[in-house]
This record gives structure tokens, C-alpha cells and sequence, in this order.
């Protein structure tokens, strides 16, 4: 007989007995002991079929290949930059990986970015080690200039960034500031002083709301409340 | 005569009254605090993060570091002097071990997991208070771990076998006394650490061992429901 | 390496509204104090700054005066930046950083006068009561430096001297009534100048930004300039 002792989105803690028998499958997050499915983490539990698995709620950032995330100037090195990613793990830009440009031996690579400077890269690879490559080339990879910086969950990140960046673009069109969400839960913002604080704020209800239902109107609500004109998604 | 009566009235198997609480400090990854009578531990945890000095990175793992401190003012008694002590140096070394066995910390390798432990006020089981609140902060910070970890001291006090001591039974002069802290994965039964100051018999030693897994079984049922009570849908 | 957040800090700035919305002399919201935070101190008592927490408790200790001040007793401040409170702090001794916040609030208390030290004497060039105030962050959030002051001040109103038995040694296991009389109550408060602009209470990013920073404590009915520091970051 088999017994599934949990119901999808509950909360469940480590060593918390999600399921008895052979009827159901171990997914992520958790992991089997003879008969028994048990959580290896805290998390919200999903299930698909017969497959357990926990949707992580908290926890840091471990670079994947093909992120795109929110990086910080570091150190200059011999052939290229070290990036802070908001991990354990920094990450290395080479020149080639930077520009384009011939960039003459020895030359100051301060001129392309400086220490402090905030960029925008994709993941190219990650080795079983953790040493992380970046590149700066493709859509929308580059240099911020300007703007500030704040910390999200990393694991909220899929739901500030909405459906198609739908959740990101209501922010922009409300609050005509510039945003970039990168996927280790860095965010970088710039705009008119106010309105950066109202994308903040919002972040921050988002994050805290991530969970329920309807998320995209009750932001749609909000945020036509706080600035007080009609929003497009 | 004999111990008869516990000098607080509590019945042999009860513990001091418990309060646990998750997500007490905002800038830490994750972060508990438990209170068993009148010792209160917090747990802060930072990390999978960056390990300095190098040479102690593990390409293999990342490591666990435990850090258990007693604010200056904690002490019943004079004040505690800043800056570790052999004690408190010993203590933080049996706190890694005892959350060791439940950590999977392969994804993290090279780095490390820091988990500081402070204590504003003690009185007796602070090490199994320290660990307690270690092992909340440790799942709120979202560390793969196969089990939580629960710990208590339990003992003899004279000929009586009992959880929990506070600190007049620690240092009771009417008989011989026994002070076992112990650490536990609640669902194994498993035990992770296990120390002992004074005296006591094979057969004792079994029932007082038996008597904390009850006691563990409901620390864990606390720490779960503080853990969740953090993360319940608003 | 902060140039680029200090930028972005004075360009907000010139249009009046900080990173979390605040004007340039506003404190976060609440601003609360928890007296008798932790029973084992003589005095203690809980601060927070909007995010930022701080704890601070007073032990006791019996000492001979110094010979300069026979009729006098003493006090001491000290401050560890636990790195249970921020990422950034490392565990160890304490760094110049909290020997500077510690110093800041001994100046405040000590400079405004509102210890009497003649009043902590027991006995002449013999016996003195020593005052030992000791500052532990719980969250760092930004400012530690006002939450530190004030947290010291709250805890010097919930002190009450221990009871001393026949031999003039204090007894720890009794709760004395008798309070220490303070003569004013010294708040400290810190403006930082970022560019051009001066501010109140900052906040993380904002201690980054620094271009120097003073720390005044005020009284009630007049205003004391005593601890004075300035800094240039970048």
C-alpha cells in the first residue's frame, strides 16, 4: 500500500516523510530510504504524476551555464576581469570573451571596465570545480552604467521576472525606470530617485508573494495605486 | 532520600519551557533562534561562500564551520571575557560534528557553510540549545540536509534519571550527578554526538539515552513547526 | 570600488530621496528599545533601527579604585562586530572598527556626566564597583553606531546593582532593586556627508559611500560636540 503524505505546495522541512511505498518517485530535493520519500531540504512540494519534487525557497546562487546574471568588477587580472556573481564562485571575463576590440598587450584594462563597474554576462561554463567563464557577447549583454544594485531570492527570481518578462516589463512601463533582473538575484535599477523606490518596494511584494495566486493583477493593482496612472503589462 | 523532587517541580522527563523562532536575523542566508528555559542560543548562517585561506578549500566538498560563542553577558555569574576560550573553541568543534552526518554540502565544492552561533543568556545546555537553533538556521538557509538535528542533555542527578538539567541540578551536592548532552538525527534515531561528565551505570545510561530520544522527538516537532511558521502562505 | 554607488547615491540625493525612499534627516522606522533583555546581565537591553538590532548588557565587578580616584568606581565599554550580524564581519578579535564604536559610546556616556563615579565607591581606595557595558550587534542593517549608544543608555536605566552577602562578594543567585542614578541620558547621533549632502541613519550602502562622519552626542537641553571622526574612503 502506498501512501502520499503530503499535498502539492506544502511546506516541508529536512527529514519530513513526504510519501510511504513504491507508488511514487523521488524528484529533486528529495531522496529515498527503503519504502519511505523523504524532503533533503526545506521546500515547497510539487507533484507531477508520480514524481515528488521540492521547489527550493531559499538558499544562494550556484552558477549555471547559460545564466544570465548581475556581475561586479572585482579585480583586474593579466587577461581579463574577476566577477563578483553573488555566489561562492567568482567568475573570469576574458578580453576575448569582452570585446570585440583588439586590446594591445599590457594595455589598461581599467579603460573597459573598472573596478565597481556593474555587467550584465551570460554563463558560458561551469566546471565540476566551479570555475566559472562569462562572455559579454550577445542580446543584451553590457556594461550598466550608472544605477544601483540590490539583493533578491534567488529563488524568487523566476517570478519577478514573469511569463515572457511580463512581471518586468509592467515595472518598466509603470515606473519608466531600467531594470535588469539577473538570475543570481542581483537587480540592477536605474531611473528617477522615487521611482527606483517604488520598484524596490515592489520587488519586495513580489518576493514576499511569490507563492500566490493571481500575482500579476494584484501587481497590476499595486502598482497603479502607488503611482497613481493606469499600467500596461 | 535521594533526589525526590526536581528543585524546579518539573516531572523527571519534562524539559524547561521552549521557544523557537526562525528567520530572527535578517542579513544572514539563514537564521533561528531557540530558547530552553533560561538558555537562549541564535544561529546565523552565511554561505555556501567563498573559503579563505585557500589551502583549506576541498575541491571535493565544501565544508561546514561552526562558531559557538557566549556573549560577555550571558553568565549568570561574572562576566565572560570576549574572544574564544578553550571551551568555547571545543564546543564549536563538537557543533560541526554533530550537524556533519546530516549535511550533503557536494554541490558547494571549495566553499564554505559558516554557522555562528551566540548566546545572550545561559543557563545550562547551551551546546544542545546551539545546535538546536544551528540545524533550523541551517534548513531555513536552504542547505541540502537529509534530516534536521535535535540535541538535549539529559542525566542523573543522584539516583533519579532526568532531561534537561538546569543549572542547580548540574551543580547538585546532594549525590553524584551525570550531565550527557546529546545530539540526534530525529528520524534515524542516530546519534551525533554524545558526551558525558561524571558517573552513571550501563543500565542507567540506556534509560537516560532513552529518555532523550523522546525529549529529541519533541524538540524536532518544535523546530519543524518554527521552520514552517517562517514560510506558512500568508 | 564603491565610486560607482556613491555616484548613483548623490544623483538621488539632488532629488531628495535616498535608496529606500527616505529624506536626507529622516531615521528608519520603528525606532524601538526592549529593556531587561537578557536576564543573566544586571542590565540590558534590546535596540532597533528599522533593520538593524543591537544588544547591550552591563555586568558587574567589585575593584579597587585607581590611585588618581580613590572615591571613584569605573566603566568600561566594549564591542564585538559579531559576525553572526553581518557577512562582512570576521570572526576574531575585535577589529579597530568596534574598538572605534566602543570608544564613541564610552565618550558619550562618560563625557556628558551622567554616571556619577563617586556613587559606584563602596569603601575608599578600597572597593569600587566597576561597570562593564558590552555591545553586540544582532543584525547589521547600517548605522551600529546610534543603535549602540542608545542600547547602552537603555540598558544603564534597567541596571540594579547586585545584593552583596556578609563578605562584601556579590551574590548573583538574588535580582538587587538598587538602581544606578543617571544624571542625564546622552543620545548619540551620527550624520555621514556623502558628496555635498549630509544624512542621518544610513543604511548599508551608504556607510560605503562615505566621505566623513561625525557623531554628536545631545542631551536633552543642550548639545555636547564630543566625539568627533572623519574619514575619507575613496
Amino acid at each position: 500500500m502506498s501512501e502520499l503524505l503530503v499535498k502539492d505546495k506544502d511546506i516541508v522541512v529536512p527529514g519530513e516523510v513526504l510519501a510511504v511505498g513504491m507508488d511514487h518517485l523521488p524528484g529533486k530535493g528529495t531522496y529515498r530510504e527503503d519504502e519511505k520519500i523523504l524532503a533533503g531540504q526545506l521546500g515547497l512540494v510539487s507533484i507531477d504524476g508520480r514524481a515528488i519534487k521540492l521547489i527550493p525557497m531559499s538558499g544562494r546562487y550556484i552558477p549555471k551555464t547559460g545564466d544570465t546574471i548581475v556581475c561586479k568588477v572585482t579585480d583586474i587580472l593579466m587577461t581579463g576581469w574577476r566577477l563578483d556573481t553573488n555566489s561562492a564562485y567568482s567568475a573570469v571575463l576574458s578580453m576575448k570573451d569582452a570585446t570585440s576590440d583588439y586590446i594591445q598587450r599590457g594595455a589598461d584594462l581599467t579603460q573597459y571596465f573598472n573596478l565597481g563597474e556593474w555587467l550584465v554576462c551570460k554563463i558560458v561554463n561551469v566546471t565540476s570545480q566551479k570555475l566559472v567563464d562569462v562572455t559579454m557577447k550577445g542580446p543584451g549583454l553590457r556594461n550598466l552604467k550608472g544605477g544601483r544594485v540590490f539583493s533578491v531570492n534567488t529563488n524568487k527570481v523566476p517570478r519577478i521576472i514573469g511569463k515572457q518578462g511580463s512581471m518586468v516589463s509592467m515595472l518598466k512601463n509603470a515606473t519608466g525606470c531600467r531594470i535588469t533582473v539577473g538570475q543570481n538575484g542581483w537587480v540592477w535599477i536605474d531611473g528617477e530617485a522615487d521611482k527606483e523606490v517604488i520598484v524596490v518596494e515592489a520587488i519586495r511584494k513580489i518576493e514576499e508573494e511569490s507563492h500566490t495566486s493571481g500575482l500579476t493583477d494584484k501587481m497590476k493593482e499595486y502598482l497603479e495605486k502607488v503611482t497613481g496612472q493606469k499600467v500596461t503589462e | 532520600m535521594g533526589y525526590n523532587k526536581r528543585i524546579d517541580g518539573r516531572k523527571n522527563d519534562e524539559m524547561r519551557k521552549i521557544e523557537a523562532k526562525v528567520g530572527v536575523i535578517k542579513r544572514a542566508e539563514g537564521s533561528a533562534y531557540f530558547r530552553i528555559g533560561n538558555t537562549w542560543a541564535y544561529a546565523a548562517v552565511y554561505g555556501p561562500r567563498e573559503l579563505f585561506p585557500k589551502f583549506k578549500q576541498n575541491p571535493g566538498t565544501g565544508i561546514l564551520r561552526c562558531s559557538y560563542n557566549m556573549m560577555p553577558f550571558s553568565s549568570s555569574h561574572d562576566r565572560v571575557r570576549p574572544g574564544g576560550s578553550r571551551r568555547s573553541k571545543e564546543i564549536s568543534m563538537v557543533t560541526e560534528k554533530a550537524l556533519s552526518p546530516v549535511l550533503d554540502l557536494s554541490q558547494y565544492p571549495n566553499s564554505v557553510v559558516d554557522v555562528f552561533i551566540e548566546l545572550p543568556e545561559t543557563e545550562a545546555g547551551s551546546r544542545c540549545a546551539g545546535i538546536t537553533a544551528a540545524a533550523m538556521a541551517l534548513a531555513d538557509a536552504g542547505i541540502a540536509m537529509k534530516d534536521l538535528v535535535a540535541a538535549v542533555s539529559v542525566g542523573r542527578v543522584d539516583d533519579k534519571i532526568v532531561v534537561d538539567l538546569d543549572y542547580s541540578e548540574e551543580a547538585y551536592e546532594g549525590g553524584p550527578v551525570a550531565d550527557i548532552p546529546v545530539a540526534m538525527m530525529p528520524n534515524s534515531g542516530e546519534i551525533t554526538l554524545l558526551q558525558m561528565d561524571g558517573l552513571i551505570s550501563k543500565e542507567k545510561l540506556k534509560e537516560a539515552l532513552g529518555m532523550a530520544k523522546k525529549a529529541l522527538k519533541e524538540i524536532n516537532e518544535i523546530q519543524k513547526a518554527a521552520l514552517k511558521d517562517k514560510y506558512k502562505v500568508v | 570600488m564603491y565610486r560607482e554607488i556613491r555616484n548613483h547615491i548623490i544623483k538621488n540625493l539632488k532629488a531628495g530621496i535616498r535608496f529606500d525612499g527616505r529624506k536626507a534627516l529622516e531615521y528608519r522606522k520603528p525606532i524601538t528599545v526592549e529593556y531587561g533583555f537578557t536576564k543573566t546581565a544586571e542590565g540590558s537591553a534590546k535596540v532597533t533601527i528599522g533593520e538593524t538590532e543591537v544588544i547591550c548588557g552591563i555586568k558587574t565587578e567589585i575593584g579597587k579604585p585607581y590611585p588618581d580616584s580613590p572615591n571613584e568606581g569605573t566603566m568600561m565599554v566594549g564591542a564585538e562586530f559579531l559576525p553572526l550580524s553581518n557577512p562582512e564581519f570576521e570572526a576574531g578579535p575585535p577589529g579597530i572598527d568596534s574598538i572605534e564604536l566602543a570608544r564613541v559610546v564610552d565618550r558619550g556616556i562618560r563625557e556628558s556626566k551622567c554616571i556619577d563615579f563617586k556613587s559606584l565607591c563602596l569603601e575608599p581606595g578600597e572597593k569600587a564597583w566597576t561597570i562593564i557595558i558590552d555591545i553586540c550587534p544582532l543584525n547589521d542593517a547600517g548605522n551600529l553606531l546610534d543603535a549602540s549608544a542608545l542600547a547602552a543608555l537603555a540598558a544603564l536605566k534597567d541596571f540594579r546593582f547586585p545584593k552583596l552577602d556578609e563578605d562584601g562578594k556579590i551574590v548573583y543567585k538574588e535580582k538587587g532593586t538598587e538602581k544606578i542614578k543617571l544624571l542625564c541620558e546622552p543620545v548619540e547621533c551620527t550624520v555621514i556627508k556623502v558628496g555635498e549632502f549630509f544624512i542621518v541613519d544610513p543604511i548599508i550602502d551608504e556607510q560605503k559611500a562615505v566621505d566623513a562622519r561625525l557623531t554628536v552626542a545631545v542631551l536633552r537641553t543642550e548639545i555636547l560636540l564630543l566625539c568627533r571622526k572623519a574619514e575619507i574612503v575613496l
